[in-house]
């Protein structure tokens, strides 16, 4: 067998894939028609290049041929495809494969964040377009039905070509909102959410390192925001100190029990420094703050101490400003360990109750501040629905163990 | 929307209802579940029931009755009760099932309920 051909094809498929297809869908307008037309030529690549050799572009190869593929279509069907672009492929044809292929990725990530494609599609959309990441395998970290999520994906991507979104960067006076939009996307893959309150579940699993790829990616491609560093800060921080989370025994550890031996000190003041570049942009916005709140909670490692009523104070901003159901039950955790249980019990029960009471941090921070309130019968029945809400078997292990020590 | 969440249970799970040790996580997992659906106010209906053991099988073939007791014997998992719940849709269904204690070593399977015409008039 012709092994490392049959490896190099299907590294070209994970490095290349989505700068190819972004590079394709650009030019073409069709998410859907590229990935078919790229996934052609993966398949031509993996039967001819174990017999013909490697060529010595791999990309260029592979560009090439999904172009002729999507050529094809297009002649099949030219009446319903711009000429201009038609001609575009035409001259391509005819000069020898460029290799120089710009990189379009940042484009398409503003369109599967568009506005007007659905909140709940435009992650999937994201790590199948950009990143090449199986709709099956999304399905399950997402946890939503396979079939489902594929209907949706065909469903945003025919929109997108029917509704001919712009595959543009946006116009600066745009970009700040429509940023927030691929940020929002990103920050939803890596399950952030829910992190600051301590054996808070995580929705979304197992995307983290897609997450942190694609966020770093639009840092590369977007050098001046300073949200996205904001994020990249707020992700490295957090992947900073996940050796201290789980102990030899399996066991969840509480941030605040954390021996911050086990933290990574220098991914810590490098993020730190990422965030100090970050703010000197002076454009305000949530990650950044997000952040700094976890900036905030490695100074521990520094000085030994958790400087909870800055981190109050920077929750009073991220609240005023930007609220999010998780920053909001955060905010409460923080006031419960600066000695304000009272007002962060006051702050959850302002909460609106419909879309809290499936929310298993909200349910675990109250059973915190009742218990810290000695009202432990109330906390019981608090954490025993938090239990009930949980998925992961090792949080269910600590939560039980968490009530063990009220009641 | 109403799907039905069907719990199916391994024997091992089945056996720490009544083990002396076992039997108070095993119950006080179920309890909190139970309750957090409750608490949601999302069941419809629904209940455990009673161990596989319990059971009788009733088959008419060529118009004879085929009657035994107990599980198959060559099930792997066995059903170990069912809630049928009202949520938005899938997704919320799916996070249910997801919860759910058998899930960790069984499966939870997650039907729509059927929703039958009203007879024509």
């Amino acid at each position: 067998m012709h092994d490392s051909a049959r490896q190099t094809a299907e590294v070209a498929a994970r490095d290349s894939f989505g700068r190819l297809s972004s590079w394709l869908a650009w030019q073409w307008r069709d998410i859907a028609a590229a990935e078919d037309a790229l996934a052609d030529a993966l398949l031509k690549a993996l039967q001819e290049w174990p017999e013909k050799g490697i060529p010595d572009s791999p990309d260029a190869w592979l560009l090439a041929v999904a172009k002729r593929q999507l050529l094809q279509w297009a002649r099949h069907d030219r009446v319903r495809y711009d000429p201009a672009i038609t001609v575009l492929f035409d001259d391509d044809e005819a000069a020898p494969a460029a290799p120089d292929i710009p990189d379009t990725r940042l484009k398409l990530l503003f369109v599967c964040a568009h506005p007007a494609i659905d909140k709940s599609i435009r992650t999937p959309l994201m790590l199948q377009t950009v990143l090449g990441l199986d709709a099956k395998d999304i399905a399950a970290a997402m946890l939503v039905s396979p079939t489902a999520l594929a209907q949706r994906l065909v469903r945003a991507k025919q929109k997108i070509k029917d509704t001919g979104l712009r595959f543009e960067e946006p116009e600066a006076r745009d970009l700040p909102e429509r940023l927030h939009c691929v940020l929002e996307a990103i920050y939803a893959a890596s399950g952030l959410e829910r992190e600051s309150v301590e054996g808070a579940e995580h929705k979304t699993r197992e995307l983290q390192g897609e997450a942190l790829f694609l966020c770093q990616l639009v840092c590369q491609l977007l050098p001046d925001s300073a949200e996205a560093m904001g994020l990249l800060a707020l992700m490295a921080l957090r992947n900073a100190r996940q050796a201290a989370q789980w102990n030899a025994d399996g066991r969840f550890v509480p941030l605040s029990q954390q021996d911050t031996a086990l933290w990574d000190k220098v991914a810590i003041k490098r993020a730190d420094q990422v965030l100090w570049e970050a703010a000197k942009l002076r454009q305000h916005g949530p990650f950044q703050l997000e952040a700094a709140i976890q900036s905030a909670h490695c100074h521990r490692l520094f000085f030994g101490f958790t400087p909870w009523k800055g981190i109050v104070a920077l929750y009073d901003q991220l609240n005023t400003h930007y609220p999010t159901l998780g920053s909001q039950v955060a905010e409460a955790v923080a006031l419960m360990h600066d000695g304000q249980a009272p007002l962060g019990l006051q702050k959850l029960d302002a909460m609106d109750a419909k879309s809290t009471r499936g929310f298993q941090p909200w349910w675990l921070t109250r059973a915190y501040l009742l218990a810290a309130l000695d009202r432990n019968g109330e906390a019981l029945g608090a954490i025993e629905v938090a239990i009930g809400l949980t998925e992961s078997p090792k949080l269910k292990l600590h939560l039980l163990r968490v009530k063990a020590d009220i009641g | 929307m109403q799907f039905m969440l069907i719990f199916s249970e391994t024997a091992d799970d089945v056996a720490k209802r009544e083990h002396p040790e076992q039997s108070q996580a095993y119950w006080g997992a179920w309890n909190a579940y139970v309750g957090a659906m409750a608490q949601s106010g999302i069941v419809v209906s629904g209940n455990g029931l009673q161990s596989p053991h319990t059971g009788t099988h009733v088959q008419l073939r060529d118009g004879k009755r085929i009657i035994h007791d107990g599980p198959y014997a060559d099930t792997k998992e066995m059903l170990g009760g069912y809630f049928i719940i009202e949520v938005p849709g899938l997704d919320e269904a799916l996070e249910w099932a997801a919860r759910s204690p058998n899930a960790t070593t069984g499966t939870t399977e997650v039907r729509p309920v059927l929703v039958m015409a009203p007879p024509a008039n």
